[in-house]
């Protein structure tokens, strides 16, 4: 076979493979939302869910992923940047810094079951919780924090060494010079880094099956105070996931309509990760006009 | 109105006022503090690592310390009858089916996964770049973004019964298995084969083109070759999601508790297993310890798959 054929064909190849991507992608996105929008509507989204009959929805399940979400961000995010802000301005190539990085590695490479094991054991019975929201927080907080600090890192080093060298040698200290300059201009890289980490802990179930639970108690939504265990915000009741809902009813629920609730929360789910997906584009392109004054 | 222009003395006075040691020291302080908490943020990501092994190491171990059970045994049997009582042969937890179900299913995963994953990362990074960039990036992102279950969700409803109807058998098998797993791990494997082919120095592609390859012998002979350990680290990264993931294949492998002897038959995976079981058997019980030296075994293989990456990275740096 002469060379040029052979590149004619290889070229095929190519296109193929990447066609074939997008054929999957297309399918999976067309047959989850094809039989997924027909069942959304504002009961589907507000309604809670049904023991044993048909026509139940996924309300608290949609809050409770929201609000564990919301918790697992309001641990992650402080400690992933500050973390992050080590690694890129303070830590030196000595060996402190190779065990965190090693530890960051094997953070991210850990099966989510097995930090859901981790979980069950600390945060649901050393603690005493019980299966509850601030368990599966914890536990997310776990699977999210190797990734935020990542992230915190990479935007922190893309910064121009100009800036911060500047601002240096006008006298400013290092954290000052992080904290009002570097963070400042770093700031889109966080923001779309940060919505997109948001995505997976939205659709992570297999952590929070033995932490967060696969119950939801009956939620009064007028109550308000955290404390009151059929509160929607008390921090300390078992909450089941949109994701865990899927993977619960498909394995052992009772209603007769398993398929339209599970079409209509897969549905769900992916519109809300394409959700996060477009507006951490949005925001990151807007913010960095913004600051750039472009 | 003149005065206003003017600074006052009043004013300059008063901005000399705090001497310069004090805001030093101020400083100085606040540079301590910061320092000090991004440090112990730090170092929370290894004390967390830390317990993770430690704890998930004892209660994996007590199946061997604290129930006797043998280490061979464990590994190597297949005789799983953790509830049956010890007139009828007494309890045996031999993991081997799960073991080798893992093994199976994320093998073959990667098997297919790979090398479309390869030629996907070679077309976004040579073939049409603007095209890869535009369409190709975000499809990838997006297919990255869909959370397991879902993957799981499609693979129960769309694979199955088309399995099961074309294909035979029950549908549930280690083909839907692997199927399902080999679509996710297309994501991470991409990605991180991407970086590697987008690192390379431009001027190699261009000095084997200038001695006249064509683009494919370029590719072949130059580019996968030179790319040779990030590629290897992309696919040992996927190997490693495929071997943890947990409710997607649970969902579409039939967790029945035989070894396949084809790829429709159905089988069981150790995350399979541990997601089933966890929550129905008492803690500290022999079912329920063998479930954490499951959880133990899948640690312990995602480490293996981190000095795996670490090997071929400090290979490909000497080279």
């Amino acid at each position: 076979m002469n060379a040029r054929l052979a590149d004619r064909l290889a070229t095929i190849m190519f296109w193929m493979g990447a066609a074939a991507v997008l054929a999957i992608l297309a399918l999976l996105l067309g047959y989850i939302l094809w039989h997924g929008i027909r069942v959304i509507d504002w009961r589907f989204l507000t309604m809670p869910p049904q023991t044993i009959a048909a026509g139940g929805g996924v309300g608290p399940q949609i809050f409770n992923s929201f609000y564990l979400l919301l918790l697992t961000m309001f641990i992650t995010a402080p400690l992933g940047l500050l973390a992050g802000i080590y690694l890129a301005e303070y830590a030196g190539k000595g060996r402190v810094t190779e065990y965190i990085r090693l530890s960051i590695e094997t953070l991210t490479s850990l099966p989510s079951i097995v930090v859901g094991l981790f979980g069950l054991l600390i945060f649901v019975n050393m603690t005493g919780w019980g299966y509850s929201l601030m368990s599966g927080a914890l536990a997310l907080a776990v699977i999210n924090l190797p990734l935020m600090v990542r992230i915190s890192e990479e935007s922190i080093r893309s910064v121009p060494s100009e800036l911060r060298e500047a601002s240096l040698a006008l006298g400013a200290t290092r954290w000052e010079t992080m904290w009002r300059v570097i963070l400042p201009s770093a700031f889109p890289g966080l923001v779309t880094g940060a919505i997109i980490a948001a995505g997976r802990v939205f659709g992570e179930a297999a952590a929070l099956l033995y932490t967060a639970g696969m119950s939801s108690p009956i939620l009064n939504f007028s109550d308000l105070n955290p404390l009151s265990p059929t509160s929607p915000l008390n921090p300390f009741r078992p909450a089941e996931t949109l994701a865990v809902h899927i993977w619960k009813i498909n394995s052992e629920a009772l209603i007769p309509d398993v398929r339209r609730v599970a079409d209509g929360s897969s549905a769900v789910l992916i519109l809300v990760v394409l959700l996060f997906n477009i507006c951490a584009r949005w925001l990151g392109r807007r913010i960095y006009r913004r600051l750039t004054a472009t | 109105m003149h005065k206003e222009f003017s600074p006052e003395p009043d004013a300059e006075k008063s901005f000399r006022v705090p001497d310069k040691g004090n805001i030093q020291r101020r400083k100085r302080c606040g540079e301590f503090l910061g320092r000090s908490a991004a440090f112990l943020a730090a170092a929370l990501v290894v004390l967390l690592t830390m317990s993770i092994i430690y704890f998930i190491g004892s209660k994996g171990l007590a199946t061997f310390t604290a129930h006797g059970v043998r280490v061979t045994e464990f590994l190597f049997s297949t005789q799983w009858w953790p509830d049956r009582p010890l007139e009828e042969g007494g309890p045996a937890v031999g993991s081997l089916t799960f073991i080798l179900g893992s093994l199976l299913v994320s093998l073959l995963a990667v098997a297919v996964s790979a090398p479309l994953s390869v030629v996907v990362a070679v077309f976004m990074v040579e073939i049409a770049p603007v095209w890869g960039q535009r369409v190709l990036q975000p499809a990838i992102e997006i297919l990255a973004g869909i959370p397991s279950v879902v993957y799981g969700y499609v693979g129960l409803s769309l694979l199955v019964p088309f399995i099961r109807n074309y294909l035979g058998g029950e549908g549930f098998s280690v083909l839907a298995g692997f199927i399902v797993l080999s679509i996710m791990i297309l994501p991470t494997i991409i990605s991180v084969s991407t970086d590697s082919l987008r690192a390379l120095p431009p001027q190699w592609k261009e000095a084997a083109l200038a001695l006249g390859s064509t683009r494919w012998q370029t590719i072949r002979l130059v580019l996968v070759p030179a790319a040779r350990s990030g590629l290897i680290t992309a696919v040992v990264l996927g190997l490693a999601r495929a071997f943890g993931e947990a409710l997607a294949v649970q969902m579409v492998i039939g967790n029945t508790r035989t070894i396949p002897h084809s790829l429709l038959d159905p089988t069981i995976t150790l995350t399979s297993a541990i997601t089933m079981d966890m929550g129905y058997t008492i803690m500290g019980s022999l079912w329920n310890s063998a479930l954490w030296s499951m959880g133990l075994i899948l640690l312990l293989m995602s480490f293996l798959f981190i000095m795996v990456i670490r090997v071929v990275v400090r290979g490909g740096m000497v080279r």
